[in-house]
């Protein structure tokens, strides 16, 4: 392209410049540009270099938006149903976020992959919040991570704390049978009283709230029946089935934290594709007005070395005559 | 010029109207002492959120029975049956079939695989549930959870059948204790869906 405007260039000026020094001006021109020395042409080069590599990352950066808003549509539909199924279980046994108990153990979920905004480093920060809150004179407080962004992050100061560390969550689309195996793994290896599930809650596409959902072992359970509270009323209810009281409410306690998990499971994901969508929406925005910026550059710069060009030749040849 | 403008007063009445998101109820309570707790200690991050931010609000209890039963039916990938108000449920506890009425005592129930069936006038709909737990709380509202519902009309009688001579086979011939637990699972569940189908 440059090279046929400086031949248009050349057959306007014919009528002024002799034929050998046209041919002259062509081949010191060619090697000019070609040729990474010399002042002027050293930054067409390299801004086209720049350039190119800038409109691959805008191509790539675009198709993974694409890729993770088709993703986000297919497990939104699946998180949004999977909503009603934590709800009996609060209404039951409340909210008991702000629970006394010696033994915690904190479920961070995150994600595998990266490039997905902020999520994983506001799971983080909850969880070493969470740590900070609950911990105290004769309590101890152990993580559990699910993911492989939050496991990197909390190996580098609290690698004795973690009990077991999940990855590859999502080889396979979430079902609820994967999660409870999960759920199962989790509750025989770990001792605890008290779990805390820290997730990203899928608000739309754009918002994802971090979340702390609170699931409390039997023996909690009995005592913060006994002691009132949120759970003074548990007495009241009836058990029916099992061979005792603490049986089923073991069953119940695995059970809830199980379809909690199922749904801070799902929700993470959807908030990852959300963030991710977002997150490869502002870098290609972000390379497209780079790519702006270096045509800018790029048509300055070559416009400074064809006129640099003309008035040598033009003085050129007006010495050659005067 | 007017009819623009009545355009955008319906565009803005309609906006108010709807919903921000669907899930957040009416009036959202927090639970106010753990915010305080974590204000107290960590007072540069924003508190996260707790599952009674999002729970949709319960009707309270009222002081005579009332007609109908509400009943919530989920699981994992779907709310079958939210808030639906009926007249009786029949739910397969593990101590037998239980009938549900409006102003049932509180009860949480453990549930073994069986049907379920929901008696709305004269309409029943009958499902069969892997197992689960059922609650029913003061204020007549009967929460149903279960890890697989089918209905009974989508269940395909020889299959069934396949699958109890399989696992009856595969109990006899079991030699691990899992083996065995495993089949007798299976047997549980076919036989069950088997006297679903016929009765």
């Amino acid at each position: 392209m440059a090279m046929a405007a400086l031949r248009r260039e050349g057959r306007r000026l014919a009528p002024l410049i002799s034929p050998q020094s046209i041919t002259a001006v062509r081949s010191s021109l060619i090697s000019q540009e070609q040729a990474p020395l010399g002042l002027r042409s050293i930054s067409t080069q390299i801004v086209r270099n720049r350039m190119k590599s800038v409109k691959n990352i805008q191509k790539i950066t675009k198709a993974m938006k694409m890729v993770a808003a088709s993703k986000l549509r297919a497990i939104q539909v699946k998180a949004e149903n999977s909503r009603g199924l934590w709800q009996p279980f609060t209404a039951l046994l409340g909210d008991t976020a702000s629970v006394d108990v010696k033994k915690n153990v904190i479920v961070t979920v995150s994600s595998d992959k990266g490039l997905c905004g902020g999520i994983n480093s506001t799971s983080v920060k909850t969880s070493k919040a969470l740590k900070k809150l609950t911990a105290g004179p004769e309590k101890e407080t152990k993580y559990v991570v699910l993911g492989e962004k939050a496991k990197a992050q909390l190996v580098r100061d609290s690698k004795k704390d973690i009990e077991l560390s999940i990855t590859e969550l999502q080889k396979n689309p979430l079902n609820y049978t994967q999660v409870s195996v999960l759920a199962d793994d989790i509750l025989k290896n770990v001792e605890y009283d008290a779990l805390r599930i820290v997730f990203n809650k899928f608000q739309s596409v754009v918002s994802f709230l971090p979340t702390v959902a609170t699931v409390l072992s039997p023996e909690a359970v009995e005592k913060e029946a006994e002691s009132g509270g949120k759970l003074g009323e548990l007495d009241s209810y009836e058990i029916e089935g099992g061979e005792t009281k603490s049986e089923v409410l073991q069953n119940l306690g695995e059970f809830q934290f199980s379809c909690v998990l199922f749904n801070a499971v799902m929700e993470n994901a959807c908030s990852e594709q959300g963030a991710r969508m977002s997150a490869m929406d502002s870098s290609s925005r972000n390379a497209g007005d780079m790519l702006d910026r270096l045509t800018l550059t790029y048509n300055r710069t070559r416009q400074a070395s064809i006129t640099t060009e003309l008035i040598e030749i033009i003085s050129g040849a007006s010495a050659l005559q005067g | 010029m007017f009819r623009q403008a009545s355009r955008l007063l319906a565009q803005t009445l309609r906006a108010g109207l709807r919903p921000f998101s669907s899930d957040l109820p009416a009036a959202p309570t927090s639970d106010s002492a753990f915010i305080e707790s974590w204000k107290k200690v960590i007072p540069n991050i924003e508190p996260p959120k707790t599952p009674s931010n999002f729970l949709r609000p319960r009707p309270a209890t009222p002081t005579s029975i009332p007609s109908k039963i509400t009943v919530n039916f989920v699981l994992p990938y779907a709310s079958e049956l939210s808030a639906k108000e009926v007249d009786m449920v029949i739910i397969p506890a593990t101590t037998g079939q239980m009938g549900v009425l409006p102003g049932h005592v509180p009860t949480i129930a453990e549930l073994k695989p069986g049907v379920l069936s929901v008696h709305e006038g004269n309409d029943v709909t009958k499902y069969f549930l892997s197992s689960g737990f059922a609650f029913i709380h003061a204020n007549s509202v009967a929460d149903i959870i279960a890890v697989e519902a089918v209905r009974i009309d989508h269940i395909d009688p020889s299959l069934v059948q396949k699958g109890l001579a399989e696992f009856t086979q595969k109990l006899s011939s079991a030699t691990t204790e899992l083996e065995k637990a495993e089949a007798q699972i299976g047997v549980e569940l076919h036989s069950a869906l088997n006297s679903a189908l016929s009765g």
